[in-house]
This record gives structure tokens, C-alpha cells and sequence, in this order.
């Protein structure tokens, strides 16, 4: 029983990890333009087809071990990753912001946003499911009836350190210090002398970069990919941010985990039929309890 | 002046006039199928064997009713693998398309509710792949080439405990996919009536969205099943297996006939090789007209046909049938769709690439299932044949 329940938190915090690191991406840009930015999950989506191609292209080149393919595909997604997170920041939201827009008008955007990128997806690669390559062996390792395998446990580590990382971004450098100026009074900034479109690109490429990271991430993890899987674990995730307290890297970081666990344990103890049923009522309950989510304090400095 | 008919006003008349004069030597046959959406092989594989069949059937002229030869016209629409674009679709084949009968929907999800649609609009309907009883159930205008679930459920529990020496097991199945949740239940109430109540030690669900399965699993791995029963589409198999093996599962799976798809193997990899699962007909080491048929196919499209390639070519050629037995069309489009249906009811016994089959009053085929073995090239060997 304790077993079984130790095996359960396993599952709990690699599940939660996911919504984790999706989360922080939203609420990021939430906290400097208190922009909800929708296409986040499929922007994770797209990370992930990234990191199948170029996964691919280097397994192609014969000379490379998976370990090695693994080492280039990170970076690689990263970077291509907040490319398009950036450029969607340019072409869509920017021209918005520039004609004073509002904000209401921009949510839609990036709705939109969204679709156009899961059916450019569906337009440019088909229907059909991608099968992600294995990189690397995964070793199961077995502690009487605890089993976990390696990247399990990367991809915790993983969310935990990214936490960390963002965290001492916004809190002890000077960019930090400046996307928590924006959100503190977006109009003064300029006339500080700090260029708020940089900030902004910043922003857009930090959670870009690490929804890429979850991408590939979650393809090693589950290795089928198809243009609509950002779609569904992309609202969840904003769920677990607002939970937590949207605009803020704990909280976004605890809600992400909350609701994993949330999920996973409800199926643990219940019939699995009734998951998001409860799931969602518990959520709806902490929200009502506390309508700024965990970390959320009303009308403050977000970020 | 303007009652006059003028040259300019009936040249586009006479040329209506001969469109439908030409449109009567068309048959058009719609299919309503998975294009897109969670299963996209499914409607892939099925508008290739259409395609195959209808350039096979014009480049000989055409079908032969009654003395005259027509040329076959196929319509594929998308239903997104929804339910309710599945009903929209089959409303605009119906309706719009103006085609004689329908081929698919394939899943049960969809061909249940565009079932009703086809009844109630009186258009015959034939699908391929659905199992679950529902869809033909009480619609005099509904058939189909596969068999059905109370059949199956029983294939599989009899195979697992014939193979397997299995006296437990567990279910894991997809609660929003009618064809998923009708098999898990009925195979649980097949395996408590033969080894006794409570040996289905752990009955859980999912969503059709789902990608992670740990809970459920490790919930279900806790109990010590003999083996795990699956009856889930092909792509969530391919994650659910190698979930169960991370998870420290060793012991066997069985599957259902949402397995048989051609993609199963590219998805699920090395994981899902040696297991096994009930289905419609085994490529490897087939005979007669069915060999020929997987060559055919191989020829064109360069893969082998899986179950949904072979019933959809067995249900329009069922079609065909029945519109030969309608004697003749006579344009009239109600009148046609009725002598299609009766057509299709008058087939006595039909000699499928599936297999024999036969339509009782429900318009369900009787036909016999195989089990098959995933092999260690990744074909699905031939294991056993059992029929009704």
C-alpha cells in the first residue's frame, strides 16, 4: 500500500512537472503584459515537433551516439522554439499593442494564434502521428515495487531547476528587475531609459525557450506526437496557473505540480472515471477559497 | 417580350438538361470517414481500398445493372473522428452529394450516431470496422462487415485463457469511445462468467485525450492481473504499453481489433512486439482471393492493407452487390436508396476478403474472427480462427 502510494507521488511529480513548466510560461507573460497568451500550448506543441526533427535530422548523421543527439537537440529546440514564440510576440501581438489595442482584443489574438499554428501543423505534416525516436536507453530501476526510469527523474529534476533559474531571473538580475518594473507600471519604464519592447522579446523567448524544453521533454517521455496535443494539457496548465496565482513563478510552479498530483491521486483512490470531475471541482474549491490562487495577492506587483 | 424564351436563356437549360441526362450513368457512393482527428490511418487506409476498388471497377466500363454499365463515383468527407461532424457529414452526403449509399463511418464513436442519420433519411449505410451492436441495432438501413463485440469479448477471454493460463485480469479502457467502453464491459462480464465473480481484479478508464496512463496503471499493476485487456485505439496502445513496461510490468496484454492498424507498429515499436490481439483477418499467409487482394494493394500503395483497408473494400463491394440486385436505378433517388436496401438484404451468402459472410435481420454480418500474434518483424502472425 505504501508502496503503491510512493509509486503514485513518482507519477504525481513527473505528470505535475509538465504543467509546471508549461505553467511558468504563462504566467511569465502574464506578470510583464498581463497578457494571457493562449497559444502558449501550442507553442509547446510546436516545440516538440522541433525537437522531432531535429532529433531525426542528427540521428541521421550516423557519426552521433543518442546521448550526444540529446545534448544538441536541447539547445537546438530551445532556441527554435522561443524563434517562434518571438516572432509570434512580432508579427501578432505587437501590432496590437502599438495601436493600443485592448487587452481583451489581444487574448483573442492569441487564440487564434493558437488554431493557425495546430493547423498550419495539420496542413504542413499531415495527420498522421509522428513517433518520437528513442535517444537514449531508459533504465528501469525497481525498489521492491517502486519502479522509475531515468528520465522520470530528469524530467522532475529538470522542472526543478528551471524554477530555480527563472526565479533568480525575475528576483536578482537587472532584466529581472526590469520585467518586474513593467509590470509594476508599464507606461513610466521608458521613460526610465529601459526599452520595454526588449524586455517584452525577453520574456517571450524565456517561456518559449522552456515550453521547447517541456516539448521535447515530453516527447521522450510519451513518444507520439500529433498537432492537437498542445491543446488540452496548454488549458490545463493555465489552470494550474491561475491556481496558483498567475503572474507569479511559485505559484505558477506549485499549481503546476498541485494539479498533477491532483490528478494522478484522484485516479489513485477513486474510480478512474470520475478524474477530472474531481480534479476540476477541487481547483474550483481552492479558487473560491482564495480567488488569486495560492501566490496571487490582489492588485500587487505581479511577476 | 419576357416570356419568350430566348436562345440565351435555354442554352444553359439544355445544357442542365444533358448534365442530368449524364449524371444518371454515375453511381455515387459517399464515405464518411477519419480523415483527420485521433485516428487518421483509419480513413487513410479506407479511401485507398475505395479508390483501388473504383478505378478496378471503371477501367472494366463500369458496374452492370441491368444490361447498362455505370461508372462509380466516390465522395470522401472528413468527420474528424467527432461524433457530431460525423453527423453533419453523413447529412451532407445524404442530402447535398445525393449519393445512392454510404461507406462508414469506421469507429464505433461515429457510426452509431450517423447511423440514426442514415435510417432516419433512409439512405443505406455500411460500415466497415464498427463492433459495437448500437450502431445497426433496430435501423432496418444500417449494415456492416465486421463482426460484433458480444462476439469478440468472448475470442478474447477464451484465447487469454487458453494461451495465457490466465484466471485474473484487468481492463483498461477509453471512457468517451462507445466501441472501447461496450467491449471492456462486456469482456468483463464474459470473464467473471467463466472463471468467477471479482477475478477482473481492476477496471479502470481514461480519456480519449489522454497521454499520460501512469495512475491508472500503476493502480492496475498493484493488483497482480494475469494480464491486462486493452481494447483502445492503436495510438493510445502505443503509449499505454510502453508506460506499463517503465512502470515495471512484465506480463501480458490483449487486445481488440481498434489494434489492427497498419501505424500501430511505427507508433508502439519493439514494446508492443509478442503481444496479441483478436481481429478481423491476418494478412501474413492468406489465401485466395484475399492474397490477391493484399498484393493488389501492396502493388499500388506499397504497405499492406490492415482490417479497415480490407472491410471497407468488402462493404462497397456489399454496396455494389446490393445495387446490382436492385435490377435496375431508375434516377429516382428515394425510390433507389429503397431498392439498394433490399438488395443488400437479399444477399444470401458473400464471399468477402474478410471472410464469409452472412446478414441476419439486424444487417450484421456472421463471419468467423482470428486472434494474431504481433511477430518480431512487427507482422501480425496468424494465431487462430474461431467461429460462430
Amino acid at each position: 500500500m505504501i508502496e503503491s502510494f510512493i509509486q503514485h507521488l513518482i507519477n504525481a511529480l513527473q505528470w505535475g512537472s509538465f504543467y509546471a513548466l508549461i505553467a511558468l510560461g504563462y504566467t511569465l507573460v502574464y506578470g510583464v503584459l498581463t497578457l494571457i497568451n493562449f497559444a502558449h500550448g501550442d507553442i509547446f506543441m510546436v516545440g516538440a515537433y522541433i525537437a522531432f526533427f531535429v532529433a531525426t535530422f542528427l540521428l541521421g548523421l550516423a557519426s552521433l551516439s543518442g546521448w550526444a543527439v540529446l545534448a544538441l537537440t536541447i539547445p537546438l529546440t530551445m532556441i527554435l522554439t522561443s524563434l517562434v514564440g518571438v516572432s509570434l510576440e512580432r508579427v501578432a501581438y505587437r501590432p496590437l499593442r502599438r495601436k493600443g489595442a485592448n487587452r481583451l482584443y489581444v487574448v483573442i489574438t492569441a487564440l487564434m494564434c493558437g488554431l493557425i499554428l495546430e493547423h498550419a501543423n495539420l496542413a504542413l505534416f499531415g495527420a498522421s502521428r509522428k513517433a518520437f525516436p528513442p535517444l537514449i536507453e531508459e533504465t528501469v530501476y525497481k525498489i521492491g515495487d517502486i519502479a522509475f526510469t531515468d528520465l522520470k527523474l530528469g524530467v522532475i529534476a529538470t522542472a526543478i531547476s528551471v524554477f530555480v533559474f527563472l526565479h533568480w531571473i525575475v528576483t536578482r538580475t537587472r532584466i529581472g528587475m526590469a520585467m518586474r518594473a513593467i509590470s509594476y507600471d508599464r507606461f513610466a519604464v521608458p521613460l526610465m531609459g529601459i526599452p520595454p519592447d526588449t524586455i517584452i522579446v525577453t520574456t517571450f523567448a524565456l517561456g518559449s525557450g522552456f515550453a521547447g524544453l517541456a516539448g521535447l521533454l515530453f516527447a521522450m517521455s510519451y513518444p507520439v506526437l500529433e498537432p492537437y496535443m498542445g491543446a488540452l494539457i496548454g488549458w490545463k496548465a493555465f489552470i494550474a496557473a491561475v491556481v496558483g496565482g498567475i503572474g507569479d513563478i511559485r505559484g505558477a510552479f506549485l499549481g503546476g505540480f498541485l494539479l498533477g498530483a491532483v490528478e494522478i491521486l484522484v485516479v489513485a483512490f477513486f474510480p478512474s472515471s470520475y478524474r477530472d470531475l474531481f480534479a476540476f471541482t477541487v481547483l474550483l474549491a481552492i479558487l473560491v477559497w482564495k480567488p488569486t490562487g495560492l501566490f496571487g495577492v490582489a492588485r500587487t506587483t505581479k511577476i | 417580350m419576357r416570356n419568350r424564351l430566348s436562345p440565351r436563356f435555354l442554352c444553359p437549360l439544355a445544357l442542365a438538361i444533358s448534365l442530368t441526362a449524364h449524371a444518371e450513368d454515375v453511381i455515387r457512393i459517399g464515405y464518411n470517414l477519419e480523415l483527420t482527428g485521433d485516428i487518421p490511418k483509419v480513413g487513410e487506409m479506407s479511401k485507398q481500398a475505395g479508390e483501388m476498388l473504383k478505378e478496378e471497377v471503371n477501367s472494366q466500363g463500369g458496374l452492370e445493372i441491368g444490361g447498362k454499365k455505370y461508372k462509380l463515383e466516390f465522395v470522401y468527407e472528413d468527420n474528424e473522428a467527432k461524433a457530431e461532424s460525423a453527423v453533419t457529414t453523413a447529412l451532407k452526403l445524404i442530402e447535398k452529394d445525393e449519393i445512392l449509399a454510404m461507406i462508414g463511418p469506421n469507429s464505433s464513436k461515429q457510426a452509431i450516431p450517423a447511423g440514426q442519420v442514415a435510417n432516419d433519411n433512409e439512405t443505406v449505410m455500411i460500415t466497415p470496422w464498427s463492433t459495437n451492436p448500437a450502431a445497426t441495432l433496430d435501423r432496418p438501413w444500417v449494415f456492416r462487415a465486421a463482426f460484433l463485440d458480444p462476439f469478440q469479448g468472448p475470442v478474447a477471454v477464451n484465447y487469454a485463457v487458453k494461451t495465457f493460463g490466465a484466471k485474473t485480469a484487468a481492463v483498461l479502457y477509453d471512457l468517451e469511445n462507445d466501441y472501447s467502453k461496450g467491449l471492456a464491459e462486456i469482456f468483463k462480464s464474459e470473464f467473471e462468467k467463466k472463471l468467477g465473480a471479482g477475478t477482473v481484479l481492476s477496471f479502470e478508464s481514461h480519456g480519449t485525450k489522454d497521454q499520460d496512463f501512469s495512475a491508472q496503471l500503476t493502480k492496475i499493476i498493484a493488483t497482480k492481473p494475469d494480464f491486462i485487456f486493452v481494447p483502445d485505439n492503436y495510438n493510445q496502445v502505443a503509449l499505454i504499453v510502453p508506460q506499463a513496461r517503465k512502470l515495471g510490468y512484465t506480463g501480458e496484454f490483449m487486445g481488440s481489433d481498434s489494434w489492427g492498424s497498419a501505424e500501430l507498429m511505427t507508433l508502439c515499436g519493439d514494446a508492443c512486439k509478442g503481444l496479441s490481439f483478436s481481429t478481423h483477418y491476418a494478412a501474413a499467409g492468406a489465401q485466395g482471393q484475399t492474397k490477391a487482394f493484399i498484393e493488389r494493394f501492396k502493388a499500388r500503395y506499397n504497405v499492406v492493407p490492415d482490417d479497415v483497408a480490407a472491410l471497407t473494400w468488402d462493404a462497397t463491394r456489399v454496396a455494389l452487390q446490393g445495387i446490382q440486385n436492385a435490377g435496375e436505378l431508375t434516377g429516382k433517388l428515394k425510390r433507389d436508396r429503397k431498392a439498394v436496401r433490399e438488395g443488400i438484404a437479399a444477399i444470401e451468402s458473400f464471399a468477402g476478403v474478410t471472410g464469409n459472410m452472412k446478414f441476419n435481420e439486424q444487417g450484421d454480418p456472421i463471419k468467423c474472427a482470428v486472434v494474431v500474434k504481433i511477430s518480431d518483424t512487427g507482422a501480425f502472425e496468424f494465431k487462430e480462427s474461431v467461429c460462430p
